[in-house]
């Protein structure tokens, strides 16, 4: 019986992997719920300010903010790259990593200079180790995506962008699609393009209170800021379903390997009786 | 009735008021604006503090505490972006450079050549590692 006792073991060690992964499962599930809503309820503000974004552009011309100034020459490129904190969510963080070093390779193959801004444990580990210039990060975003964790790191590129370091500046993340589907996806942030912003119509300018640049460049800099902040929270979405998704076939890998171990351990079982009948059989007979 | 103006108040994270009104009292930067409907089209930033909404038919005003952000009025529609964070220039600059310094500490810890030979190694070999758990997953395999 000591093959028996071994298999009786293994189920056990497989049936307490699966009670964890089951339970993670319903974690994320749990998660990926509220992450939605925070993703729709961010929505509202990235289309007010996209609208207002769009009447200054119109409305005021004798201004005009560096960021919707497309750069004729662009010599470096700067790229926010997101990611998750945390591991164990399927092919979430690989793609969008591998996305975005082979954008990487193919601005290096240009000649471009590339700086990365990393959000997130995955992305920023990885970026160290391919050597790349980081020029900031931020980890440990936790659950909520929180404006205020990312003002910095997103001030140091928009800073860079100003400074002319550099002239260019995208952000990879990966989109939500829905809860079986994501796809990583690459935009383009810096210079705005202008399409983007949609036509306002009417023509009117607004009174500034106190001048028109302090308020533009304000407006601008929260632009970018959200959509920034959008991209985390797709992201954070994405994150959460793929690692319901991983933790549920897990759980069902889990559940198969338990079912075939089963089987193991009663043919084995029962040959064990089958051997211990036949001896007391054969030990009568020979009486 | 009085005459209303459609009020919207939204915050990066969330949306806070949404609705008519037939006053608007907001902390701009120069001092505290009130805002009647048929305003002329106006934007400015706002300071942290309240926002005092008069909503028809309540005697009661609604405030709302924001903590700085921007407002819009256009014919018709008032806009407030309000912040999440509190904010100053000093305090963003702060956390610019908190997260330079960050960055650049990690940097040097890890002074590396660029490999993307390497990398793409590695990547590889979780994808490989991908593909095998998928075809372990696939029955009769």
């Amino acid at each position: 019986m000591a093959g028996s006792k071994e298999i009786r073991t293994k189920i056990k060690s497989v049936e307490n992997t699966r009670k964890i992964t089951k339970a993670m499962e319903m974690v994320a599930a749990s998660k990926m719920r509220k992450a939605q809503d925070r993703m729709r309820a961010a929505r509202p503000y990235a289309e007010k300010i996209r609208n207002v974004a769009a009447h200054l552009s119109k409305a005021n011309p004798e201004y005009k903010h560096p960021f919707v100034i497309t750069r004729e020459k662009v010599a470096n490129v700067g790229i926010i790259v997101v990611s998750s904190d945390k591991g164990l969510c399927g092919g979430l963080n690989t793609n969008v990593l591998r996305l975005s070093l082979n954008q990487m390779k193919a601005w290096e193959a240009e000649g471009k200079g590339v700086s990365v801004c990393a959000l997130g444990n995955k992305g920023f580990g990885f970026m160290g180790r391919v050597g790349a210039k980081v020029k900031s990060h931020v980890i440990g975003l936790g659950d909520r995506p929180h404006m205020d964790k990312l003002i910095g790191p997103v001030k140091v590129m928009l800073d860079a962008y100003i400074a002319g370091e550099i002239d260019q500046l995208h952000v990879v993340y990966t989109r939500f699609i829905n809860t079986m589907k994501q796809e990583p996806v690459i935009e383009q942030l810096l210079p705005l393009s202008g399409e983007e912003m949609g036509s306002a119509q009417g023509h009117w300018d607004y009174i500034y209170e106190p001048e028109a640049k302090g308020v533009i460049d304000q407006l601008m800099i929260r632009y970018v800021e959200s959509l920034v902040l959008h991209a985390v929270a797709e992201n954070m979405s994405s994150e959460q379903s793929a690692r319901m998704v991983a933790m549920k076939s897990a759980s069902d890998n889990a559940k198969n390997v338990i079912g075939e171990l089963k089987l193991v351990y009663n043919k084995a079982r029962q040959a064990a009786i089958t051997k211990e009948i036949s001896e007391i059989v054969g030990g009568a007979a020979a009486v | 009735m009085a005459m209303t103006i459609h009020l919207d108040v939204v915050s990066a994270e969330e949306s806070i008021f949404s609705g008519l009104a037939e006053f608007v009292a907001a902390p701009a930067i120069m001092g505290e604006v009130g805002i009647y409907p048929r305003h002329a089209p106006m934007i400015t930033t706002i300071k942290p503090g309240p926002l005092r909404v008069k909503v028809p038919n309540e005697s009661e005003e609604v405030l709302i505490f924001v903590s700085g952000g921007i407002l819009e009025v256009q014919p018709g529609v008032i806009t407030v972006l309000a912040d999440t964070a509190i904010r100053g220039a000093d305090l963003d600059e702060a956390k610019a450079l908190e997260a330079k310094r960050a960055a650049e500490e990690a940097l040097k810890n890890n002074a590396s050549e660029i490999d993307y030979a390497t990398a793409q190694a590695e990547l590889a070999e979780a994808i490989a590692q991908l593909q095998a758990i998928q075809r372990l997953r696939k029955p009769g395999h």
